[in-house]
């Protein structure tokens, strides 16, 4: 690890105002991602900033037909939370699946989805239940804000604060771990909400993206049949060691009716 | 007193220090003033260095040195090979040199160019980065099949084709007549995968030097301290063995990769000479798989020849065998002295012939690894035999039944050199079926099936040799060195013993184990027993522990001096109790005139010899209890039985989940069942890691390590097991005096082809003969996709 500045502010607004003095940045939140690459003299930023000393990101709370999440939540929080099993049994499920009990007890949503690795779960959720990111600025919506391979709408500058999730009527994760590291090699989402069916998948492409023959298909009967016959593409999808694209392919089709079935269960 | 001698279940000793955060290994050695070493290894697995520049990483803050190949030139000499093997036309294999630092060309990443000592670990980390290195990169290899062809990228100028030795075991002529009168030939290409040891602590080295007495001290992890401080002092650096104390602290896991020895705890120890300060070196994870010496790589067919009923007339096997970058300590001697002889297996095979390839390529050095040469064997000789019984129409245990050696033919001479003392296949086969509920596996197929799942069962009868080794054998097949055992039982004044062996626990337990047979021995309690190991200061010159060893080598060269501290007891007892030497017998504890009730204690006899009575013949007998004894074996020994597997694939993800595992081993006499079963736990679970999970994967077209951390390279987790039933059989091994064979390694030479098996077995409906390891999901959906798509053949 190379030295750098650490700063804990205790607000927001403190956390932006360093954001905007200093050069070279890097947001800790869980610090799953950002530790190691350190360690690994991957990063080398001027400063870290820590948003662990904001206690207001972390709560949990159900508003109305949504679920929202503060950004700080731990995925321990997460899947314990009474409050989400109740409201969405399927995020508390996907949240209990994240890495390690170590990785779960540090690891942040807010922290998962800045830093949108293309083997996260969450982002798969947010995807699949349509949910909207805030930030210290404005809202974005699931759809505008995954762009790419660790890539996202967010500015520089910019912090998450939670996430809110519509409630669906039924929805399920389920994912294909890399059988090393556990990261999902294929994960999908599916849900069954007020505005439709969505169907998200992880892992499988350079970002998290939807499937709308599945979403189609499920919108005139919701089970695992309707899946029947679905072909994936396997042209985009990633190759690795681990499942080549067209193992991929095969995979998401695999995935999405089991998590039909799941959700269904 | 409770019974806590051969045969005890005895918790382990060690375990106390080991789960309370209490054990020493190297990295909890510090020392004033210490310095700490990073060595800077090449990014390419093939290239030529133009030019070093460490001018800027000497400038960099806190740095001590910075060492390249050209500062070491003269001063420190090649790691040494301790094994060298003769080919087939009788010329010795290729040994190039392997220099410490790479001098002129690197030959695979992670090949170490450079050494930095600094202050600090970040100050050398910082420094080591400011190292200029400019490299002209060759074209690499690192499969073994491309590496001999035509053309392929040559490693060294005067080692034509990568050939390190082409060797071969056993008679082809007769070999060859076997086949002409074969009724059926099976035959079979398969690949063994690499794999990294990945011990759970890494390796470590500390070294000191006393300018005012010229003595170098080496903390290291390492299986072999007295064979480390021959090869890296006397060999490597010329410090003579008088100044130069190797200590194996606690030590944790070596699996075959600590056997070897490396440049840098030569590096580390010649730089704390030169800086006169102690110079530390602690391996990271990553830097692990880069430079441990890996295991296995071969890539190999095989036709084995029967009659009309089934017998094997004969064995053919070619294997292709990876030993990477350079020659390592022990690394021919793997693929080949310890693969070839192995494959007789448990079977009557009457003639069998073998070649072995031994070739370089751009990839760590590969060497022992739990198993080292007999694993492969096994997934050989057994994968081979179920293509047969597929092909014939026979089944699977009855093929075997009818070319087990049967109890009556040993000893049995195997064609192929070794000839086995003791066994009985036929009581651990039925014992396997047994336990593994075999003749009940179709209702347990159709449950499975019902779930819509595959379910396959698999077995393996199998042999191996260990108890490393008959100095004679070994020096003829190429060992540098006599290969026997060191103890020295020393009994102090109050009649407590410490007991110093030249063997070496990295995990085995033997501070415990070897208690338990002091106290069987010498009737003392196992409490009153201290092991010792490990410190070439303390022990008499031992060889260390591998291949199954220290029980079979080690424990008899503890019983043979254990009978020399009775032999002397003996004669002080004839002393004290008037009596003729003859006349005194030794037993339980006690040293009696036969027929009497007139008889010393064992502490009795002890402070006797301490504090010599009256009646104590100094002018005849020497005062103290005291013996060393040096144990060479007869022979090899010979563990055997049957393994069971039985697993469950889903056919629409591939992914293969272990359901049972059943496991009979012919250990001869058991020290300590306890221990027993965590070794054989602890081997299945190694060898169902490389059936399933593990892989060491190099790019083919870079040579970069693909499998480079945990994120890709899979261990099996406690997750992934079911529960391990274990049972062992007992026929005595006859050569060692107290019959035990070994039983390090059994698990890892005969799970990885018994889940195979298994696993072929549940794809056997879709028409698969053979899935390469490991069967990891993705390889098990192409093998069904493959078959699929494969019209169907009979």
């Amino acid at each position: 690890m190379y030295s750098f500045a650490y700063y804990r502010p205790a607000s927001l607004g403190e956390a932006r105002a360093l954001l905007g003095q200093i050069e070279e940045a890097s947001l800790l939140a869980g610090g799953q991602t950002l530790i190691p690459t350190l360690k690994q003299r991957l990063a080398s930023p001027d400063a870290v900033i820590d948003l662990k000393g904001i206690g207001a990101l972390a709560a949990i709370e159900r508003k109305g037909e949504a679920l929202v999440i503060g950004a700080l939540a731990r995925h321990a929080a997460v899947a314990a939370s009474p409050v989400v099993r109740e409201a969405i049994p399927a995020l508390a499920a996907l949240a209990d699946g994240i890495g390690d009990p170590q990785v779960r007890n540090r690891g942040t949503l807010g922290g998962s989805i800045a830093n949108n690795d293309p083997a996260a779960d969450y982002p798969a959720a947010l995807l699949g239940l349509g949910a909207t990111v805030t930030t210290c600025e404005r809202s974005i919506p699931a759809d505008n804000f995954f762009t790419g391979l660790f890539a996202t709408d967010l500015e520089p500058d910019e912090i998450v604060t939670a996430v809110s999730f519509p409630i669906p009527r039924r929805a399920a994760y389920v994912k294909f771990p890399n059988p090393a590291s556990r990261f999902a090699i294929v994960g999908v989402f599916v849900a069954e909400t007020a505005a439709g069916v969505r169907v998200a998948v992880t892992g499988a492409a350079p970002c998290v993206f939807r499937l709308p023959p599945a979403e189609a298909a499920l919108a005139r009967a919701f089970a695992p049949e309707s899946l029947d016959g679905l072909s994936i593409a396997a042209d985009g999808l990633n190759s690795d060691i681990h499942a080549v694209a067209a193992y991929r392919a095969h995979l998401v089709a695999v995935m999405a009716r089991r998590a039909v079935r799941q959700a269904l269960a | 007193m409770t019974h806590d001698g051969i045969g005890a279940p005895l918790r382990r000793k060690e375990d106390r220090r080991f789960l309370t955060g209490r054990g020493r290994y190297v990295h909890d050695i510090v020392r004033a003033h210490q310095l700490y070493a990073v060595f800077l290894r090449s990014p390419h697995a093939h290239a030529e260095i133009l030019a070093v520049d460490a001018k800027a990483a000497l400038a960099s803050p806190g740095v001590a040195a910075v060492y390249t190949a050209a500062d070491i030139a003269g001063k420190i000499n090649g790691v040494p090979c301790a094994w060298g093997i003769v080919g087939r036309d009788g010329k010795p294999m290729k040994e190039p040199p392997h220099p410490p630092l790479a001098a002129g060309k690197v030959r695979h990443v992670g090949d170490p160019v450079a050494m930095v000592v600094a202050d600090s670990l970040a100050a050398a980390r910082n420094a080591a980065e400011l190292v200029q290195v400019s490299y002209k990169v060759l074209p690499a290899v690192t499969a073994v099949a491309e590496a001999v062809k035509p053309g392929a990228p040559q490693l060294y100028d005067d080692v034509p084709g990568n050939l390190c030795c082409d060797w071969a075991v056993g008679d082809k002529a007769a070999t060859d007549v076997a086949f002409a009168k074969a009724h059926h030939v099976a035959k079979l290409d398969l690949v063994n995968n690499r794999l990294v040891p990945n011990a759970m602590e890494s390796r470590a080295a500390l070294a000191e030097y006393e300018p005012s007495t010229g003595e170098y001290t080496l903390f290291t992890s390492t299986q072999l301290p007295h064979v480390a401080r021959v090869l890296l002092g006397v060999l490597m650096l010329g410090i003579p063995e008088r100044k130069f104390r190797v200590v194996a602290p606690d030590v944790g896991g070596g699996f075959g990769s600590k056997q070897v020895v490396y440049a840098e705890e030569a590096l580390v120890t010649w730089a704390a000479g030169r800086l006169e300060r102690p110079v530390k070196w602690v391996a990271e994870r990553s830097e692990a798989f880069l430079s441990d010496a890996q295991g296995r790589d071969h890539v190999t067919h095989a036709e084995l020849a029967l009659d009309r009923d089934g017998k094997f007339l004969g064995l053919r096997v070619s294997t292709l065998a990876n030993i990477g970058g350079y020659v390592s300590t022990f690394g021919p001697n793997i693929p080949t002295n310890l693969y070839g002889p192995l494959l007789a297996g448990a079977y009557t095979t009457p003639a069998i012939h073998c070649e072995v390839k031994v070739v370089f390529s751009n990839t760590v050095p590969t060497d022992a690894y739990r198993g080292a040469g007999r694993p492969e064997a096994t997934f050989v000789l057994e994968r081979l035999v179920d293509v047969a019984a597929h092909e014939l129409g026979l089944d699977r245990v009855e093929i075997r039944r009818r070319n087990l050696i049967p109890k009556d033919a040993y000893p049995y001479q195997t064609p192929v050199m070794l000839q086995y003392d003791t066994g009985d296949h036929a009581a651990t086969l039925a014992k396997a079926l047994e336990l593994s509920a075999w003749s009940s596996f179709a209702e347990r197929r159709a449950a499975s099936a019902a779930r819509g799942k595959l379910r396959g069962i698999g077995l393996v009868t199998y042999i191996e040799a260990c108890g490393l080794a008959p100095s004679r054998i070994a020096q003829q097949l190429g060992a540098r060195g006599g290969i026997f055992e060191s103890a020295n039982i020393r009994v102090n004044p109050s009649g407590d013993i410490s007991v110093i062996t030249g063997a070496h626990s990295h995990g085995q337990g033997h501070e415990t184990v070897f208690a338990q047979l002091v106290s069987e021995l010498l009737g003392v309690p196992c409490a009153n027993v201290e092991v010792i190991h490990g410190d070439t200061a303390r022990s008499p010159f031992g060889l260390g522990t591998y291949g199954s060893r220290s029980a079979a080598v080690g424990g008899a060269a503890i019983a043979k001096a254990a009978g020399k501290i009775i032999d002397k007891g003996k004669k002080i007892a004839s002393a004290l109790l008037e009596a003729s030497e003859q006349d005194i017998e030794f037993k339980n504890g006690a040293f009696t005139v036969a027929g009497t009730d007139r008889s010393k204690s064992f502490a009795e006899i002890a402070g006797a010899a301490y504090t010599p009575p009256p009646s104590y013949p100094l002018e005849t007998l020497e005062p103290g209890l005291e013996e060393t004894a040096f144990y060479d074996p007869v022979n090899f020994t010979y563990p055997g039985g049957c393994h069971v597997a039985e697993v469950e694939v889903d056919p629409e993800t591939g992914v293969t989940v272990l359901v049972a595992y059943t496991a009979v081993d012919d250990i001869g006499t058991v020290l300590n069942p306890l221990l027993v079963e965590g070794q054989v736990h602890g081997g299945v679970v190694q060898g169902v890691g490389q059936a399933l999970c593990e892989d060491c994967v190099y790019d083919p077209a870079s040579g970069q390590l693909l499998s480079g951390s945990f994120m890709d390279y899979c261990m099996p987790r406690a997750d992934d097991l079911p529960l391990i039933v274990s049972e062992t059989a007992c026929t005595p091994s006859a050569h060692n005096p107290i019959g035990v064979k070994g039983c390090g390694e059994t698990g890892t030479i005969a799970s990885p082809a018994t889940v195979m098996n298994a696993v072929v077995d549940a794809l056997a409906q879709y028409g698969v003969t053979h899935v390469d390891m490991p069967a990891s999901p993705q390889r098990v959906w192409q093998a069904i996709q493959a078959a699929r798509l494969r019209p169907v053949a009979e």
